[in-house]
């Protein structure tokens, strides 16, 4: 392929790498961090790597193929851990959950056509939920992009509703720099995903240009502050808010404002709800805490955000299942939002008071600005008054088959206070949020906005790899979501990763069954699997090791165990078939009339 | 064994007076204001590089924006290009516009521009010429120019705003009409004020919010 890249005009090469030189000084770059230390680079694919290890990767997840190989190649020196995974869905959902982890973008890779729309999935899914992800795909030679060439798609295009940014490569020179430029794209501002499309022979073309630092473009810009005087504005209302609640979102987590923010709660007592993808933002176990608000939320939760008179929502994008109806939300509450995304501010809920701003950096504005403490004594009753009137209290008798929450909570109970969850998505995803105690930020990994079943089992690999040793990796799955992902465990027993797998086992696509049951009279059309492999003899074929629960006696040993094994291990969890997730409020519907049992909805 | 979760069912519980609209805006539930639709011109000074258009028809299709048209071209900046946008959205649509369109990486600056903006397009006319002096009458009253005839068909270029254009097509209309292609709006701010400039981009969080002045784009 190299003799392409020299087909590349000289006159192109010029143009294209002469500003470069004169604005970024990569120069200085090369000789100052990487020359002394590294062989400079000799093509674009090494660019590329040199990109990744300027930035600090330390883990890429993917697959090989045709397209990438060049970059695969300059992988093969590199210190980047490469993460072989058994699909790219996969490759796309670990990088997702490393980055939510740990903060920085985690980074996978893929060949072109079908390696790339493989990883769409993951990329859609960091894009609903902001999270900071960089994917490299590969890509045929420039001269047959377009002809419809062996392993073609056209992934700017395809990707481009789903990413944050992305770019085609065009030039040898200028590709590390285009990589940078992604990375500190997908973490700066509000986070998501961002792709580098990577022809062969723009990866395979001679250069000797080191790449530039991450840094974004001048036309990103980014507002860290709030306007003082929105902020005095906000902090007036909130002193004589009479019925405050705080609703903190995933924004909370990524902007590390967890800190700020439970400070300004328990300074001034404010009672506080969290959003799905903002759970872990305040500790579940606080007196102060209603814990999830939304269509599976709490029903105090979903009381005092309905009856609230003062909201402040801080990174949330107020998304459908966590409002309901627009028209029965918070209708009484004027609303304080704080988001570092301008385009956030009174898309679908209106902000009275819009502080626009990074989360840690305005809530630190907004308790400088905050002199009294509402006098909210009453509410706080009230909303203590809902938490033991609308008690997540279950049924459990013993003669029955085990029941979800059950295990939910005796996984918890198994392991330590900073372990880290991932789920798929379903019943089990919200038997997880609503019977977990979460106590601390980024242990909470799922797949919220887009709702990708099959999420829990790669992102379980990913959290592995970015969480410290001494936090447990809990995948608590389902059936049918474990069914789409599980050959990433040949991944997790090749790479021994320490992770534990419960599979709630229910033989239905278990939440479609519950709205047939509610909404379609109870035609279970296509969500009774009505069998299901064994999943622990399933692992144990991978060479993980398998457990299984059919009793309530099994739970606290089986669980015990499986914990306990140093490896991948897998637990086909039986339980009760006909178990549903309440509190519900039907899509659209009023989060105040959250239903408690199936005749209510 | 029971069901479900214990609590006072959705019947008992107390419900709040307010509501909101379908903006998510707090209403007075007896007199429900409406956003009604206007048309507006947005400006954007993009990087001239491959895929922006995409970029931003990708954006109005996938968020479901009302757009009338969309031109673009290059400007004094050999690097910059210009998109000008006519949508039709009630405001809280026009705010989300400006704020996505922002949010692309390759966009500079986005503006509304004043109702008192310079509006242009062109339009080709090609209409059937059996009466050449009552066609040619049309054509001076609308300062239109004749680019093309033919026995059969005289072909018009005709430059103005949007209501001057509407008005020489239905005037031509009577010859008929054989095909039409117009350009859609181009636009420019007057005086010395700038149509999208860059250094006024960082969005204030004043503007982030709605704009609730409620201009209407007359053409001039």
């Amino acid at each position: 392929m190299s003799e392409r890249a020299a087909k590349i005009p000289p006159a192109e090469e010029e143009q294209d790498g002469d500003p470069i030189t004169d604005s970024a000084a990569p120069d200085a770059v090369a000789e100052t961090a990487d020359s002394e230390t590294t062989d400079p680079v000799t093509t674009g694919a090494e660019a590329v790597v040199r990109a990744l290890e300027n930035a600090g990767v330390e883990y890429a997840f993917g697959v090989q193929g045709g397209a990438i190989m060049p970059v695969y190649d300059a992988l093969y020196d590199s210190d980047i851990r490469h993460v072989t995974m058994a699909h790219e869905q996969g490759a796309a959902h670990a990088a997702d959950a490393y980055g939510i982890v740990s903060g920085e973008p985690g980074v996978c890779l893929a060949t072109s056509g079908p390696g790339a729309t493989n990883l769409v999935t993951g990329i859609a899914d960091a894009d609903m939920d902001s999270d900071p992800l960089l994917a490299l795909t590969g890509q045929v030679p420039t001269e047959f992009v377009g002809n419809d060439a062996f392993q073609e798609t056209d992934t700017t295009g395809v990707t481009t509703p789903v990413t944050k940014d992305n770019t085609f490569a065009s030039d040898s020179d200028r590709v590390g720099s285009d990589v940078s430029e992604a990375f500190a794209l997908a973490r700066e501002g509000r986070p998501g995903p961002t792709l580098v499309d990577l022809p062969k022979d723009v990866t395979n073309g001679e250069t000797d240009r080191e790449p530039d630092a991450p840094t974004v473009p001048d036309t990103y810009q980014v507002q860290e502050r709030a306007e003082s005087d929105l902020v005095a504005a906000a902090a007036e209302r909130i002193e004589n808010a009479s019925r405050p609640v705080m609703l903190l979102g995933g924004g909370v987590i990524k902007g590390d404002a967890t800190d700020a923010c439970r400070e300004f709660a328990i300074e001034h007592e404010i009672p506080v709800i969290t959003t799905m993808p903002g759970i872990g933002a305040f500790p579940e176990d606080h007196e102060l805490s209603l814990e999830m608000a939304g269509m599976h939320g709490t029903g105090y939760a979903n009381m005092a955000v309905t009856h609230c008179d003062t909201l402040l929502g801080i990174g949330t994008r107020f998304d459908d299942r966590l409002t309901g109806g627009i028209e029965t939300f918070a209708p009484d509450a004027e609303v304080i939002h704080v988001d570092i995304d301008p385009a956030e501010i009174s898309k679908n809920i209106y902000a009275d008071y819009p502080l626009v701003g990074d989360a840690e950096t305005v809530v630190e504005q907004l308790a400088a600005a905050v002199d009294e403490s509402p006098e909210a004594t009453k509410w706080r009753a009230q909303c203590q008054q809902w938490k033991s009137d609308y008690s997540m209290a279950y049924d459990a008798p013993e003669d029955k088959p085990v029941q979800p929450e059950f295990v939910v909570e005796a996984l918890d109970e198994a392991t330590g206070d900073r372990a880290i969850v991932t789920t798929g998505v379903g019943q089990h995803q919200m038997w997880a949020c609503q019977y977990w105690t979460y106590t601390e930020p980024r242990t909470w990994v799922s797949s919220h906005g887009l709702g990708a079943m099959g999420y829990g089992l790669p992102s379980a690999i990913g959290a592995r790899l970015a969480a410290d040793d001494d936090q447990e990796v809990v995948c608590i799955d389902g059936d049918g979501s474990f069914l789409m992902t599980l050959q990433g465990l040949s991944v997790a027993v090749r790479e021994e990763l320490d992770i534990t797998v419960a599979v709630l086992n229910n033989e239905y696509i278990g939440m479609v069954r519950q709205w047939q049951d509610a909404f379609f009279d109870g035609r279970h059309s296509a969500s009774d699997y009505g069998w299901m492999p064994e999943f622990d003899k399933l692992a144990e074929a991978f060479g993980a090791e398998g457990f299984r629960i059919d009793d309530y006696d099994d739970v606290a040993d089986t669980i015990d165990a499986a914990i306990a094994y140093d490896g991948p291990s897998v637990i086909d969890v039986h339980i009760d078939p006909d178990a549903n997730v309440y509190p519900m409020v039907p899509s659209g519907g009023d989060n105040g009339q959250f239903a408690l049992a199936e005749e209510q909805l | 064994m029971k069901r479900g979760l214990e609590g006072p069912p959705p019947e008992e519980r107390p419900t709040p007076a307010g509501r909101r609209n379908k903006q998510g805006i707090r209403i007075d539930p007896e007199v429900e204001a409406t956003h009604e639709p206007r048309r507006t011109v947005i400006s954007a000074l993009v990087e001239h590089e491959p895929g922006v258009l995409s970029d931003v028809s990708g954006l109005f299709s996938r968020r479901q924006f009302n757009i009338e048209s969309l031109t673009v071209g290059p400007t004094e900046d050999e690097d910059r290009a210009r998109i000008t946008i006519v949508v039709e959205e009630p405001d809280p649509g026009i705010d989300q516009v400006e704020k996505q369109l922002r949010k692309l990486v390759p966009v500079i600056a986005v503006r509304e521009l004043e109702p008192d903006a310079m509006r242009r397009e062109l339009a080709l006319v090609k209409v059937a010429a059996a009466d050449p002096a009552a066609v040619s009458a049309v054509a001076d009253m609308y300062d239109a120019t004749a680019v093309d005839s033919s026995p059969e068909t005289a072909t018009f270029e005709i430059t103005g705003s949007r209501q001057k254009i509407e008005a020489a097509v239905e005037t031509f209309s009577r010859f008929g009409i054989r095909e039409i292609s117009r350009t859609g709006t181009t636009a420019l701010a007057r005086g010395t004020d700038r149509t999208a400039a860059p250094g006024a981009t960082a969005q204030s969080a004043d503007e982030a919010n709605h704009n609730e002045t409620s201009q209407t784009a007359d053409d001039d």
